[in-house]
């Protein structure tokens, strides 16, 4: 909503202040004010002028040498606008004036001619472009009426006004009106409002024997009134109402038009004119619309309607689709002489369909869709009419035609002066809050703290306590109220244990070198079935498919974290990032459902992916790049950590690279897994040879057991032991290994793995695999003996489970 | 003999001090303390002295010997020590070349701001609430005091997956879900971060999907001014205590009287800049008190129970914090991007 303040003084007097000032208290009443635009910057020296003569350029075929009449003298001035003509009043700009852009005007010669001046366009007054009446579009602009020669142009066009830009929410549809801002603004500067009282000449003619009102769609229409205007001269609008519907952001058309768009304003009542003579009949239908019935509107387009909408017919035919848009065949043109002015009251959801069916969203259907006062309907339509009596001429039938089933009531609202205080931690007097509801201007019945508010209709914001305790607060003045924290019982704030383990969890990883990242959950439908871990995919689930997506980029609900994730490793290697180590954990989402009726699983995973160089000190010879071996790595320190046993077995996957990949199981269940993206993806992913991880982490949530728990440090002294054995190149290193703890079990320790060889002095098809071995005793000094014992046992269950042999 | 056993001292002192080697005193000490060695030799000669003479001579002989020995550990640890030197000075580094680097790991910009203002709120008290992503209409609209056909759902663009089921458009969804398992009888002190989703193309403005952390605190008697005075502490803490706080009156559906915060602006302290667009305010965050609807449809009688709620946004308090300028800058997790964040 645009304010025009020259407007606004109309209705209340705002003193002194700046429009930064009140913009700022409006704001911090509840009304954010956007911003303030000056109609012009400031212009001195432009005066109305009277053009004497108007005569070719003897020098220039498009330039006119026009004398000008400014009052105290008589200006030769230059003008090239087509329009000039002898006996116009102009807007002109004097030797020394300032025009908008710091455009300064002097006294110049045009081809051997002085011009002492300018005549202006309202372009060149500063007035935007899109506001501008289209027949002062291109030229000079002429003043409509008598204006007084010398005067100066500045408020006779307005130019001094600054307009406030309210950004209203939902609530506050009040302020779509001119009047509701008065209010509102009488209520923040203690000021009085001064409302139009509209006032009708009598006619000897009544309006009842033109036209019958009927109407059937009660329950989406309860008011529904016409009045008939006769003999309508269609013509420019006056100076101040044209200046008005500008500031407002509305380029002034007509009279007629411009009148039912100032009190669309001034009222925040929609009106609708017909040409009366174009109605073919003296009734006014108002009904539901049928199924597929159709009607031309206004802007020539053909609406097919249905059963949700509301139409207004002539009896037959719809002349108006109900507070959008009226019909192309009752349009008001120039020839127009006789109009139907129609004021309603229609129910916001049929407006809000047909605005929703057909598109068309206008300040009418706005503020019908937000709802309007029921009070101010049949007052907007008597203003109109003494305006149109007024400015175009008309004679108003006596009597407004109407249905009227209207609930004009206004809200009771009680409240305590105790139980405000209560709930905004004030101290306010039962004197105050009367102050406050004076300002409001709402009618009241008070007994000593108590108050019955009736809230008025203007405001159908207002129905219970907490609307007005907001009411009072912000007159009062958030700012005023007092700082305090909850005086409540207080209870241990704390994470719970589940999120302190995800927080730890993150932790170890960053620690470890690990970047979180956040991606999108939403992916394409390419990425959504790719990386599911195998314990997901077995399960069948089915992706889920948002009903309207913004792009075919997010789509789909996430399965795996994992393509988003690989989409951040191309992002970055495009832009020479090649060293990367990436973490994320988040939610997937699981259903079986094709069309989802329930909410899907949302389960928690940890995926990473990680590339490049993990090491690099290149000049002291060290670097690695990062391998399964790396990743392998990370995992076991975070089940070390998590103290969960987790196992690690080879598996083909579709998207993964077939001998560098495994699934990770603790107690035989898949809880992930680990390993090199195919190659043949890496390539279509653009992205260098990356490995990935990614775990359930619901089933690590299932698994830890946190446990507080001291194991005594031990007392006797550890011996290694080294064995090497040469086995087939399939064997796997930790079947041995767990051989190997199992037989030297419990004196064996550790067992870990320190070499491993294929190649030269190797036979073909055989690789040594080192282990070294650590024994200790919690109670005593192991003897030589008691380890050989051991390590002999160890050495024949490796032979014998494995074909082994000892390598010499 | 006294003057015999002085010159050998003189001599093996003057040796000692020219010595420029381990082996060259090895063999001094031979030469002299050794069994053939010439203070050796001399005293073999003690024999031959009168009674009288041979304590004297014998304590100046042991005082030679003393003399010369310790002399000789003296340049021995002396040598040592050159030695010592030379090598160490052979051992000097260049401490200009770089260190080995440690891989820097680290959370996610927004995950820091999240975690500071969980660790803020959790110090007053507050729980940490999780809630579904994919949140039915019930939950993430009516029970908000939103019903079907409300006009501000026009606020809102939602990702509809169902005609029951979306994606959520706001954190608030947690308050309801949160208050229905307190029972109505127990107060609830919450906070709840999370993801949450719009209908927005992506652009340096909007995402279509982002962060929010929704607060909410119902007991009996909570004040409009405890609202106040939580955010005023909140917004100290994460935006530095010479920061002012402005509340405005606005519009929730989920509360009334509802309330939008700014805060002093801190590029030009309030006195208006193109950051504030020269309001010299900053707005910050949502809220209000809770709406009675809302309230009694999770069976909190609003006669008895009150509360406030609050709703901000981890980006933007990225944005205004560290001048990110791009929201896009938090979903392509550019490395160059994330890696700043890990500065004290």
């Amino acid at each position: 909503m645009l304010v025009s303040l020259n407007w606004l003084k109309n209705y209340v007097d705002i003193g002194t202040i700046s429009p930064e000032a009140l913009a700022e208290k409006i704001t911090k009443s509840g009304i954010e004010v956007d911003g303030i635009e000056y109609v012009a910057d400031k212009t001195e020296n432009v005066v109305v002028g009277y053009v004497q003569s108007c005569e070719k350029h003897p020098n220039a075929d498009k330039l006119n040498l026009c004398q000008v009449d400014v009052g105290d003298e008589i200006l030769q001035i230059i003008c090239g606008a087509p329009n000039v003509e002898q006996g116009q009043k102009v807007a002109v700009a004097k030797p020394g004036a300032v025009l908008p852009g710091n455009f300064k005007i002097k006294k110049v010669k045009l081809r051997g001619i002085e011009s002492n001046g300018m005549i202006c366009s309202l372009q060149e007054l500063g007035i935007a472009e899109k506001y501008i009446p289209k027949d002062s579009a291109d030229g000079i602009y002429v003043f409509p009426e008598a204006v007084t020669v010398g005067e100066s142009v500045e408020p006779l066009l307005n130019l001094n006004d600054a307009i406030l830009e309210f950004d209203l929410t939902p609530n506050r549809t009040d302020c779509l009106s001119m009047l509701g801002v008065a209010y509102e603004v009488a209520a923040i500067l203690n000021q009085s409002v001064e409302l139009p009282a509209p006032q009708l000449q009598t006619a000897t003619e009544k309006a009842k024997d033109y036209i019958t009102v009927n109407v059937e769609a009660k329950q989406w229409n309860p008011y529904y009134g016409v009045f008939v205007v006769k003999d309508v001269k269609v013509k420019p609008s006056p100076l101040w109402m044209s200046n008005y519907l500008m500031a407002a952001g509305i380029r002034p058309i007509n009279n007629v038009v411009d009148i039912t768009n100032y009190v669309l304003l001034e009222y925040g009542q929609p009106l609708h004119a017909y040409d009366n003579d174009k109605l073919q009949s003296g009734n006014i239908v108002v009904r539901r619309a049928k199924d597929n019935e159709t009607i031309v509107t206004l802007d020539g387009e053909e609406r097919t309607l249905s059963e949700e909408h509301v139409v207004i017919t002539n009896g037959k035919e719809p002349i108006a689709l109900a507070g959008v848009m009226g019909g192309l065949d009752t349009e008001v043109t120039d020839a127009t002489e006789n109009v139907l002015l129609e004021v309603a009251y229609f129910d916001s959801s049929v407006v809000r369909n047909a605005v929703k069916a057909t598109g068309l969203r206008s300040e009418s259907s706005t503020r019908f869709e937000k709802g309007i006062d029921p009070n101010r309907v049949r007052e907007a339509g008597l203003r109109a009419c003494e305006l149109l009596e007024k400015y175009a001429d008309a004679t108003i039938l006596t009597g407004v035609v109407e249905f009227d089933e209207l609930d004009r009531n206004e809200k009771q609202v009680d409240m305590d002066t105790f139980e405000i205080n209560k709930r905004l931690g004030t101290n306010l007097q039962a004197t105050e809050i009367v102050q406050i509801l004076q300002r409001l201007q709402f009618d009241f019945e008070q007994q000593d703290s108590q108050f019955k508010v009736y809230a008025p209709t203007r405001r159908g914001d207002i129905s219970i306590f907490e609307d007005m305790l907001e009411e009072v607060a912000r007159i009062y003045g958030y700012d005023n109220l007092p700082y305090t924290l909850p005086a409540g019982a207080s209870q241990a704030g704390a994470l719970s244990n589940r999120q302190l383990l995800i927080r730890n969890v993150k932790h170890l990883l960053e620690g470890i070198g690990l970047m979180e990242s956040r991606t999108y959950t939403l992916t394409s439908e390419a990425a959504v079935d790719k990386w599911i871990s195998p314990e997901v995919r077995e399960k069948q689930y089915i992706p889920i498919e948002l009903k309207l997506p913004m792009s075919e980029d997010h789509k789909y609900l996430r399965l795996s974290l994992l393509p988003e994730l690989l989409r951040v490793i191309s992002y970055n290697q495009a832009r020479n990032q090649m060293d990367l180590a990436y973490y994320e954990m988040g939610s997937t989402f699981l259903t079986k459902e094709k069309e989802l009726t329930e909410q899907p699983d949302e389960r928690l995973r940890l995926s990473g992916a990680l590339t490049g160089k993990w090491v690099d000190h290149p000049w002291q010879q060290e670097g690695k790049e990062v391998d399964f071996y790396v990743v392998k790595g990370i995992l076991e320190r975070l089940f070390d950590y998590l103290r969960i046993t987790v196992s690690y077995e080879q598996i083909k996957l579709p998207e993964m690279h077939p001998g560098r990949t495994a699934v990770l199981k603790t107690k035989d269940k898949i809880i992930g897994f680990i390993g090199q993206v195919h190659p043949s993806l890496q390539r279509e992913w653009d992205i260098k040879d990356t490995y990935v991880f990614d775990i359930n982490m619901e089933e690590v949530f299932a698994s830890y057991n946190h446990v507080h728990s001291y194991d005594p440090i031990p007392k006797y002294p550890s011996i290694a032991r080294d064995i090497a054995f040469v086995l087939d190149e399939h064997v796997l290193a930790g079947d041995v290994k767990q051989t190997i703890e199992e037989i030297g079990a419990p004196l064996v320790k550790r067992v870990d793995v320190f070499d491993v060889y294929q190649g030269e002095h190797m036979e073909e098809g055989k690789k040594s695999v080192a282990f070294s071995l650590l024994y200790q005793h919690s109670e005593k000094t192991l003897t030589d003996e008691e380890i050989q014992v051991s390590y002999d046992k160890i050495i024949e269950a490796v032979k014998q489970s494995f074909n082994a042999y000892i390598r010499s | 003999m006294k003057d015999q056993l002085a010159s050998i001292e003189r001599e093996a002192l003057n040796k000692i001090a020219d010595a420029e080697s381990m082996k060259e005193l090895q063999e001094i000490k031979v030469a002299y303390l050794g069994k053939k060695g010439s203070l050796t030799s001399v005293l073999r000669g003690m024999g031959k002295l009168s009674k009288e003479e041979r304590p004297v001579i014998g304590e100046f002989a042991n005082r030679v010997r003393e003399n010369i020995t310790t002399s000789l550990d003296e340049k021995t640890e002396s040598l040592e020590q050159m030695a010592l030197e030379k090598q160490l000075e052979k051992e000097t580094i260049d401490v200009t070349l770089p260190g080995r680097p440690i891989k820097v790991g680290g959370p996610h910009l927004l995950t820091k701001i999240i975690e500071e203002i969980e660790d803020l709120f959790i110090g007053m008290g507050f729980e940490v609430r999780e809630g579904p992503e994919v949140e039915t209409d019930f939950y993430n609209f009516e029970s908000l005091n939103l019903p079907k056909n409300h006009p501000a759902r026009d606020m809102q663009d939602t990702f509809f997956i169902s005609k029951e089921l979306l994606m959520r458009t706001q954190t608030s969804p947690v308050q309801a879900r949160t208050m229905r398992a307190y029972g109505g009888d127990k107060p609830v002190k919450m906070i709840s971060p999370g993801k949450v989703y719009r209908r927005d193309t992506d652009d340096a403005t909007h995402s279509h999907q982002f962060t929010q952390i929704e607060g909410l605190y119902i007991d009996k008697n909570v004040r409009m001014s405890d609202l106040k005075g939580t955010l005023d502490t909140f917004a100290k803490k994460i935006y530095g205590k010479d920061r002012e706080i402005r509340l405005r009156p606005s519009f929730f559906p989920f509360t009334e009287p509802s309330v939008e915060m700014d805060i002093s602006c801190k590029v030009c302290d309030g006195k208006g800049c193109s950051v504030c667009k020269g309001s010299g305010w900053i707005e910050i965050l949502g809220a209000g008190m809770v709406h009675p609807n809302v309230l009694s449809m999770a069976g909190y009688d609003p006669d008895v129970y009150s509360g406030f709620a609050f709703g901000m946004g981890p980006e933007r308090i990225a944005m205004l914090k560290y001048g990110v300028n791009d929201i896009r800058q938090f979903y392509t997790n550019d490395i160059r991007f994330l890696k700043q964040y890990h500065k004290a």
